[in-house]
This record gives structure tokens, sequence and C-alpha cells, in this order.
């Protein structure tokens, strides 16, 4: 059991934390497969990294579903400091979650279980952060689309291997789709919907 | 009109606490800390902070920086009938959580972020073993004390423009 007493506490400065890591959230977004540094930090409960809680304390609010994986939701430490610091409701439905986090990216259930918007609002569909190994060694990616001069290289080790072929959905359906965001530790990078892998090396 | 929240009412707040079972410790301490709020509550940032500096304080940080926000009053008509919403009131908030572990909560009416944080000390200091009975001495009891004689001036004031409205018995027969 955790109490109040031990969990990990918030941003030390609201408002300008929340303002940088929303900063580098949306670089990353801007242009996918750039890996983004999240400076300011907050205590992180459990298995949830520095990169995550500070995304989670700038985004998360009462309004915003959250889906969490297995061992996410297993920790009373993650779902409390979640519950005290962000007030977001957890859902059990991943087809009506805002966000979904994700710890074990190899236990990551079919994306087409989460929400992914609608024709009229493509917005509401559902945004995964999947924590990762790293976002500067492993295989190495070669992304397209809009926000990417030319190619852009991510190397990364990623769990799922298979994301990026199971992130093709994304090609069919839009403007609908599923954006997704990868953390390692303080390093962020982001996959939105409208970028393509083009080739992979080893 | 008579709220259903006791927010802002030191009158019920104190009655409150007379009422709860005085025996078991848990029940002492949370009418310990009810009774320190409502006196926290109606105090200014600045007397608060006066009074804690007189104190060694134990190391401290914020578990939740203070924070504005709105909560929704509502009033029964009456004062016992349907519920109605009467309107948002802005309040702040702030949670302290001290070196020994024990974590304190303010919240007070209006934007001042320093009072919810010094009010969030103070409910922490009160539940600690070593500080809660200096806490008491030093800083809760005054602030009653001045908060007791404000409104007993108040009461008087008040009462001496009491005006007793009677019929004059006229016209005999």
């Amino acid at each position: 059991m955790t109490t109040i007493a031990e969990l990990p506490p918030g941003f030390a400065d609201k408002v300008l934390s929340a303002q940088s890591t929303f900063r580098s959230v949306m670089d990353a977004m801007a242009r996918p497969g750039s890996v983004q540094r999240i400076v300011p930090m907050a205590g992180a409960p459990g298995m949830m990294m520095r990169g995550t809680a500070a995304i989670a304390l700038t985004l998360f609010d009462h309004d915003t579903p959250l889906w969490l994986d297995a061992r996410m939701s297993e920790s009373s430490d993650v779902t409390k400091w979640l519950k005290f610091h962000t007030g977001a409701p957890v859902v059990q439905d991943s087809s009506i979650a805002a966000f979904a986090l994700v710890s074990d990216g190899g236990a990551l259930p079919p994306l087409e279980r989460f929400a992914l918007g609608s024709s009229e609002y493509p917005d509401r569909s559902t945004t995964v952060i999947i924590q990762v190994d790293s976002l500067t060694a492993g295989r190495s990616f070669e992304l397209r689309g809009p926000g990417i001069d030319g190619v852009a290289t991510l190397q990364a080790s990623i769990k799922p291997f298979d994301l990026f072929e199971r992130l093709r959905m994304n090609e069919a359906l839009f403007p609908r789709g599923i954006d997704v965001v990868l953390v390692a530790d303080d390093a962020v990078v982001a996959i939105p919907r409208t970028t393509r892998v083009v080739s992979k090396g080893s | 009109m008579k709220l259903s929240i006791i927010i802002d009412n030191f009158g019920s707040a104190s009655f409150v606490k007379d009422a709860v079972d005085p025996v078991t410790p848990h029940n002492t301490q949370q009418a310990q800390r009810k009774a320190a709020m409502a006196v926290l509550a109606h105090a200014e940032a600045g007397e608060i902070a006066a009074r804690l500096r007189n104190l060694a304080l134990p190391a401290h940080q914020d578990l939740r920086t203070p924070e504005n926000g709105l909560v929704m009053l509502r009033g029964r008509v009456g004062g016992d009938g349907a519920p109605f919403n009467l309107g948002e009131a802005t309040v702040s908030r702030a949670a302290v959580r001290l070196a020994s572990g024990e974590v304190g909560f303010g919240y007070t009416l209006g934007r001042d972020s320093e009072k919810a944080r010094l009010i969030a000390l103070c409910d922490a200091l009160v539940q600690s073993r070593d500080f809660g009975p200096a806490v008491e001495r030093d800083v809760i009891a005054p602030l009653r004390e001045q908060l007791t004689v404000r409104q007993k001036q108040a009461a008087a004031e008040t009462a001496a423009t009491k005006v007793d409205f009677y019929t004059m018995v006229r016209g005999e027969g």
C-alpha cells in the first residue's frame, strides 16, 4: 500500500515546468523522429520514467481518460500518483482513452483497440505513450512525412519490434489514426499519424 | 441563507469539533486538524508566517505546489429545502510533506497561494508528534484568540444597532 506520504512530488514550478515540457512534446510532434529532451523534472513513481512523469503532469487532467497497460495499472504507486497529481480518470476500455501509457511495449494491445477518432473529429484519438529502452542506440529507421525535410533517421531500440508495421494502418485511416510518443528516460520522440517508415536498417 | 458547506463558517466548524467522539486517537487528531483549519482559514497569510518564523521548522517539501481553482457552492432553499448551485468561489490549495512523512493539506478561499501553502504546512506540523504542541501553542492558539476577539467585536457592533419592534397598544377599548 502506498500512502500519500510516500508519493513523489510534482513539478517544483508548475507553470514554467509544464510550459517547457509542452514545448518539448510540441517540437517532437512538429519534427517527427527528432529526439527532444525534457528538462524540468518531477519525481517519478514506480516504473514510470522521468520523461513520462513530466508529460503526465503536463498533459493529463480530469478531462483526459487514461488507459494503463497491465504493468502500470498493477502498480499502486503509479495509479495513486496519477490520481493525486493529475486527477485523470483511469479507464479499462482503451477505445475511449485520450492517452495510453505503456511501460511494457511487448504487451502492447492491437492498435485498433484504441480510439481512432472520427472523420469529423480526428483529434479524438488516443495518443499512445510508450516507454522504450533507448532512443539513441539500436536499429535505425528512416522516416518520411510532413515535418521532415527529406528523410529523418531515428536510432532506437523499441518494443514491440513491429511497431512501425503496426502503425502502417494510419495510412489507410487518415485523417483518423494513432499518434505515438516514445519516451526513454528524459528523451522524447514523436511519431504522429502522418509519418511513414521508408526503410529499416539492422 | 444557510449554505450546505462549512468552508467559510467558523461557527459550524467549531460545532463539529465539539460533536466528534473525543476518545479514539484518530478522531482526536481529525478534530484537532479541523479546528486548526477553521482558525487558519480566517487568518492572514502574514500573521501565520510571522508566527511560524518563531519556530525552528523541520525540513519540508511541496508535494503539490499551490494552485487556484473553482469550487461550486451549493445552497439549500430556506436552509433545508432543495439544493441549488449558488455560484462558484475561487479556492487555493496546496499539499506539503515534512521530512518525517506527515502530509498536510491547505485549502482557503481566494487566490492567496502562499496562505494555502502555510496552512498546509501548519496542518502537517499539527500531525507531527514533535511539533504539534508547539504549533498549537505558538501559532494556532494566538490566532484563535484574535479571531474570537474580532468575532465578538463584530457581534457587539451589530448588537448595538438592534431594533426591537413592538406594537403599541392604543385606543383603549
